[in-house]
């Protein structure tokens, strides 16, 4: 099963490619011959699934590597041969040049492709395989070098021509530096780590407090994870959006600009979900955008797949941001909307070959969505969650005249998402001729994407796509901070339509797992026909979701006749309070917990997922949010008013982990008093560091935790009066 | 309903003699209309139970009323009471002016999903639901009755204890249901729901059935309550400290489920009942279910972690082999390092026992050793099969584990297993090692499928401890040599299966196809223990 899908996204890309034929006409040597016979994918999850997807496709055999955590990772089986490189601390394994170096001359790689993080942008390894007489899947040490620091490059840009954002191009040096300088510039600043990326070591400051604490968190940050504490400052712009353009580059000096990619809803600094193209620039603008980054990538001898990330505010002015020397974690949505493989052109540039392609007709072609699956807990800020994915059941891949659902991932059921690693579970992406259609596509394949074992963010994903201001095309990366103010998104909230749709399945599923129940008892008579009721009941059904209040529906749910050697209804006739009685089939859940009820007369198809059995009623999960629902008689639902309320817990007295990590720092003392919204200790977790404040004002009663003490989710730090 | 035939009736009176003109004398009321009145009032009466104060109060407290319990438990119109009239007949400190019809508890039989079940329920609104001779006999008439015609016996208990006014004749009433509990052990499933008090003699009664169902909050067990505790010991203890439903489910396993509140007990019953055959010698009853033997399941190759001694959750295991998710636990806060629990395999009952890697690695201990080997001793009187998922590395050392008779304690288990004539299915997830082998339902102890994943490790110990004593005092790097020969030998399943220990070495991927075709096979199992009164469990 897991093996068919593997091979069914395969062809969903070769097919692609082959259709629009772009791939292999943009090169003026044939594909006979594949450019190399062995490369090696320094890289792991999603991202060297997908390397080795093309790679395997153009003929080229593949070369995993991976650490001692990663033995059994998907990413290992999905390549010919494999190394392991060194134990799980990335810093020994993926960012290790000597072993990689190394496990290429074992395994006779001619090619290394870095992926995105890890050694992607490392211009010391680019610059160990030249001298080694390997070939990089990449753009020159030069390039990699001169783009990767932040001030470098746009001093560089601002030669080449490029509109840059107002800002201090020095370092800085001290809180006061730090504060000075944001003042000259005038608030609001960004305050980013020089070797920063990823959101990582950035901070946005809005008075002379922030800026202080900014520098400071920035600097400690990059030099955990980059062992870089350089910082800048420069102007933040207002209503920003983030849009970016992808180009291709090859060694003959030809660079190509191709559709824009739209990133702006972000979280921290980090993309959540990209679209290409934007539904606010107009042809013009991408063309000055594109003739820009064109201009840009000449100046640095560039070649490779890089992208030009660019700032545009509200009245389409552009700022170049920075230059990304690798493949992006998004470039599928833009592969959906040119019919390029990127990963293959990278290949073919890295070999030398020409692209044949013109400029004139490059031209996106329908619209592409990607959604970033990341095991976080979005009810939680979506602080990152780890464990052993119990269930993971992927939306089915396909392609047919209505568009294309492709999902990238680099896990399995049974993978564990480890806190060595980055915690992205996988991308959805989505293809359809109009913006719309790739939404609601990207509606059903999330509903019917089953993740558990740890808590992802799907519902949010889910959320924003049912969002008004997003279908719209409104968006700014001030689009989550704005739309789910705090406290943040804390679920999603039924609406009356899916309030009833719940409420009717739920009603199904209670009278289907009643048949099975009485099953040995259970008698039909074969005169019947098979519309004839053969049982029916009202019921009140009570939903709970994590916000909002709680929903009660009536309803009279009667049962049809089963077909024929069955033994369950699959049909029923359901009238939910005063509304007009509805027809709806649904088979009981699979194992997955995917249950599928189907509207007779509209023909809608709810997908629900079942996630476990309560005594009173179910747990169901609908668009990625879990609902306790309670199924009850009227009779029972009269009786259940003398049931006394479950006291809630008063959390407030204690201070406790968000999410598992390492105790970083404490500011206070047991018997110091705090006011609320104080800092009160920095948590560590996934190289993130996360300030957690105090929930009121109070005194600190007791401390249980040490600094360096690996924390448990939700373990107690300190206690307050 | 009542009240209003009783008007319609004297209406047509009114009307006769609105004919009549008042020249007839008053009619007589016939003995028959007249006895059918005074039934009325007392059947209406006995609806009533405590009057509807006391009822109010009930409410009050979150409970709800004996026949509001029978209800939810029963299907809907299924129940039909038994002895709605009888009476106390204690005439002393005035209890002869305190007459209830159907006394202080309601008795019957009803239906859950269509299956016959015999109930009592106390009813606290009538004299604190204390136990009177009458009490007694209605709920020893309706096992008697399920004794005959072979269905469970469910208990609602809500109760003050013994009706003191009637002394030894209370006492008498607890010890013929205790005897009755006796005798329907093993022959009729006996399942004991905590709704309220229930306290000193009377407590026996439920810890005597198979399981015991608790309310938090609003249901307490103890022998003494907290002031006579307060006077003998001079211990300040809440009832719920004594024996609430936390305590019983989580320290000293006494009880086997809590639920929320009453509902959710009563609910919980239903469930639990469902897995169930009526009595010792039928079926439980199988199940349709979509979910197909061949369900392959590629990801339980790899919950086990590569390394040894890395814990993973063998729920997730069972959860994944058996049908639709459904696995029904049961003690699930109490010796936590062993799970025991009801599931089915292609619709039919089987009862899960599993090592728990997660706590205390999964070794036996006291708790975990009686817990399982209560679970497994009802399955075999009630023909469940029992699937056990091996993940153990021994028994939990310590002095307080020998001090606390781990020897006595896990004979239990062993004695439980080797008892045991219903088809036994054995997993071997990872490890089986020492006595723990052995116990866990091996091929020794009349196992009759022995299967283990290819990483199992079948050994007395692990290697490294195992070549210490057998080379003591070795240097370095010979001890290095003989751990990885001991390894290469043991530490797999291969010696096991070469010797019929084990019958096969399975990917785990195909556990659930085979476990389903070898409980096919396992359908007509005959096999019986030498003719004994009984055997001699060491208690």
């Amino acid at each position: 099963m897991q093996s068919a899908s593997g091979m069914r996204s395969l062809s969903v890309l070769s097919s692609r490619v082959l259709n629009w034929s772009l791939g292999n006409r943009s090169f003026s040597v044939s594909a006979e011959k594949p450019p190399f016979d062995k490369i090696l994918i320094a890289n792991r999850g999603e991202i060297a699934c997908r390397v080795a997807k093309t790679a395997r496709r153009m003929g080229i055999k593949t070369v995993a590597i991976y650490s001692e955590a990663d033995a059994r990772a998907v990413h290992v089986k999905a390549c010919d041969e494999a190394v392991c490189v060194g134990p799980a601390a990335s810093s020994q394994s993926y960012l290790n040049i000597d072993a990689i170096v190394e496990a290429m001359k074992l395994t006779g790689a001619q090619a290394v492709h870095p992926g995105y993080g890890f050694l992607s942008e490392n211009a010391g390894f680019a610059e160990r395989l030249e001298k080694e007489g390997l070939v990089f899947i990449g753009p020159g040490p030069f390039s990699i070098r001169s783009m990767g620091d932040k001030i470098e490059s746009k001093k560089l840009a601002i030669q080449a021509g490029v509109n840059t954002i107002p800002g201090q191009l020095g370092l800085i040096l001290t809180e006061s530096d730090a504060v000075r300088v944001s003042k000259a510039i005038g608030y609001p600043v960004m305050i980013k780590a020089s070797a920063g990326g990823g959101g990582k070591g950035m901070r946005i400051a809005h008075n002379d407090a922030e800026a202080a604490e900014g520098f400071r968190l920035s600097k400690a940050e990059a030099s955990a994870s980059f062992g870089d504490d350089r910082i800048f400052i420069e102007k933040f712009v207002q209503q920003p959006r983030h849009i970016e353009i992808q180009i291709i580059a090859d060694k003959h000096g030809n660079v190509l600009y191709l559709p824009e990619r739209e990133c702006s809803i972000q979280r921290r600094n980090q993309k959540v979900i990209e679209e290409a193209p934007s539904p606010f620039l107009d042809e013009q603008t991408w063309r000055a955008m594109g003739e820009q980054a064109v201009s840009l990538a000449k100046a640095v001898h560039y070649h490779s797949a890089g992208t030009v990330e660019m700032m545009v505010d509200g009245d389409r002015n552009f700022y170049f941001l920075e230059m990304n020397t690798r493949l992006q974690v998004e470039h599928p949505v833009t592969e959906l909307v040119t019919g390029f493989d990127l990963v293959e052109m990278m290949i073919r540039v890295a070999a030398g070959e020409k692209l044949k392609i013109h400029q004139d007709e490059i031209r996106p072609k329908g619209w592409a969505m990607e959604s970033r699956i990341y095991a976080e807990d979005s009810l939680r800020n979506f602080l990152p969650s780890v464990g052993v994915l119990h269930r993971y059941i992927p939306p089915e891949e396909y392609e047919d005249e209505t568009g294309v659902v492709r999902i990238d991932a680099g896990v399995e059921e049974g993978s564990e998402i480890s806190i060595h690693y980055d915690p992205m579970i996988g991308k959805l992406v989505t293809h359809a001729p109009t913006r719309i259609e790739a939404i609601n596509k990207m509606k059903t394949a999330l509903d019917a994407f089953v993740v558990k074992g740890v808590r992802c963010n799907i519902n949010f994903v889910r959320d924003v796509m049912d969002n008004p201001r997003f279908m719209s095309g409104d968006l700014t990366t001030h689009f989550i901070a704005q739309e789910y103010p705090p406290p943040g998104f804390r679920g999603h909230v039924l609406t009356e339509l899916e309030g009833n749709e719940l409420s009717a399945i739920a009603a199904m599923l209670h009278m289907q797992h009643k048949q099975q129940a009485s099953a040995p008892v259970y008698r039909r008579s074969d005169v019947m026909s098979p519309d004839h009721i053969i049982g029916e009941q009202e019921l009140v059904v009570t939903i709970e979701g994590t916000v909002g209040e709680v929903v009660k529906k009536r309803l009279h749910i009667a049962a049809r006749r089963p077909k024929l050697g069955d033994v369950i209804s699959t049909e029923f006739v359901i009238t939910i309070q005063d509304r007009v009685p509805r027809v709806l089939t649904a088979d009981l859940p699979s194992n997955s917990g995917l249950y599928l009820a189907k509207c007779t007369e509209t023909g809608m198809v709810r997908i629900v997922q079942a996630f476990e059995k309560t005594n009173s009623g179910y747990i169901l999960s609908m668009s990625g949010s879990p609902y306790k629902i309670t199924i009850r008689s009227e009779r029972l639902e009269e009786l259940s008013k003398y049931m006394p309320v479950k006291v809630e817990v008063d959390h407030s007295s204690h201070l406790c982990t968000p999410m598992p990590g390492k105790l970083h720092s404490i500011a206070v003392k047991e018997g110091e008093s705090v006011i609320a919204g104080q800092e009160i200790c920095v948590v560590e977790a996934m190289k993130m560091q996360n300030v957690l404040r105090a929930p009121k004002d109070s005194t600190v009663k007791k401390i249980h935790a040490k600094v360096g003490q690996n924390l448990a989710l939700d373990e107690c730090i300190m206690e307050f009066e | 309903m009542l009240p209003t035939m009783r008007s319609l009736v004297v209406g047509i009176r009114c009307n006769r003699r609105w004919f009549s003109q008042g020249s007839l004398p008053a009619q007589p009321k016939s003995r028959v209309a007249q006895f059918k009145e005074e039934l009325a009032a007392l059947t209406a009466k006995a609806y009533k139970g405590g009057g509807q104060e006391r009822i109010d109060k009930q409410h009050e407290k979150g409970k709800l009323t004996a026949r509001e319990r029978l209800e939810i438990l029963l299907d809907e119109g299924s129940f039909i009471e038994y002895d709605q009239l009888l009476e106390h007949r204690c005439a002393e400190f005035g209890m002869e002016k305190q007459k209830y019809p159907g006394d202080s508890v309601v008795t019957g039989q009803g239906a859950i999903n269509g299956r016959l079940v015999f109930v009592f329920s106390q009813d606290f609104t009538v004299l604190g639901g204390s136990l009177s001779e009458a009490h007694s006999l209605k709920i020893q008439k309706i096992m008697d009755k399920a004794m005959r015609v072979g269905a469970p016996v469910i208990g609602l208990n809500d109760s003050g204890g013994a009706r003191i006014q009637e002394g030894v004749d209370s006492l008498g009433g607890y010890a013929e249901i205790f005897q009755r509990n006796v005798l329907a052990s093993g022959v009729v499933p006996q399942l004991s729901v905590i709704m309220g008090p229930c306290a000193g003699g009377a407590v026996y009664s439920p810890a005597l059935t198979d399981f015991i169902i608790m309310v938090e909050n609003t249901s307490h067990l103890f022998i003494t309550g907290p002031q006579v505790v307060k006077t003998v010991t001079h211990e300040d203890v809440t009832t719920a400290e004594l024996g609430g439903a936390a305590v019983h489910t989580k320290i000293s396993g006494v009880a086997h489920l809590s639920a929320e509140n009453e509902i959710d007990a009563l609910q919980a019953t239903r469930r639990l009942f469902n897995f169930l055959p009526l009595n010792n010698k039928e079926q439980a009853p199988r199940r349709y279910t979509q979910d197909r033997r061949d369900r392959q399941e590629l990801s339980l190759g790899r919950i086990v972690p590569d390394d040894p001694n890395t814990p993973y959750d063998m729920h997730e295991i069972i959860k994944k082999i058996v049908d639709d998710n459904d696995f029904y636990e049961i003690m699930p806060a109490y010796a936590q390092n062993i799970i025991c629990g009801f599931a089915r395999l292609e619709g039919r009952t089987v009862g899960v026992v599993g090592n728990q890697p997660l706590h205390l690695a999964g070794c036996l201990d006291i708790d975990a050793s009686v817990k399982g080997a209560r679970f497994v001793r009802f399955c075999d009187c009630f023909n469940i099969p029992i699937l056990t998922m091996v993940d153990v590395p021994g028994f939990l050392p310590g002095l307080s584990q020998e001090q606390g008779g781990i020897i006595r304690n896990g004979a239990k288990l062993l004695y439980a297993y080797a008892e045991a004539t219903v088809p036994k299915l054995t997993v071997i997830t990872r490890k089986a090692y020492g006595g723990a082998y052995d116990v866990m339902a091996s091929k020794h102890l009349r196992g009759d499928i022995n299967l283990a994943w290819p990483n199992s490790e079948i050994a007395v110990m692990g290697a490294a401890g195992a070549v210490n004593i057998i080379f003591r005092g070795l240097d370095g790097s010979r001890t290095k040599a003989e751990v990885e020969k001991y390894e290469r030998l043991f530490a797999n399943p291969l010696t096991a299966a070469r010797r019929g220990y084990i019958d096969a070495v399975i990917e785990p991927h195909t556990t659930r196809t085979r476990l389903c075709m070898e409980l096919d096979a396992l359908l007509h199992k005959q096999l019986s223990n030498p003719w004994k009164k009984h055997g001699n469990i060491p208690l």
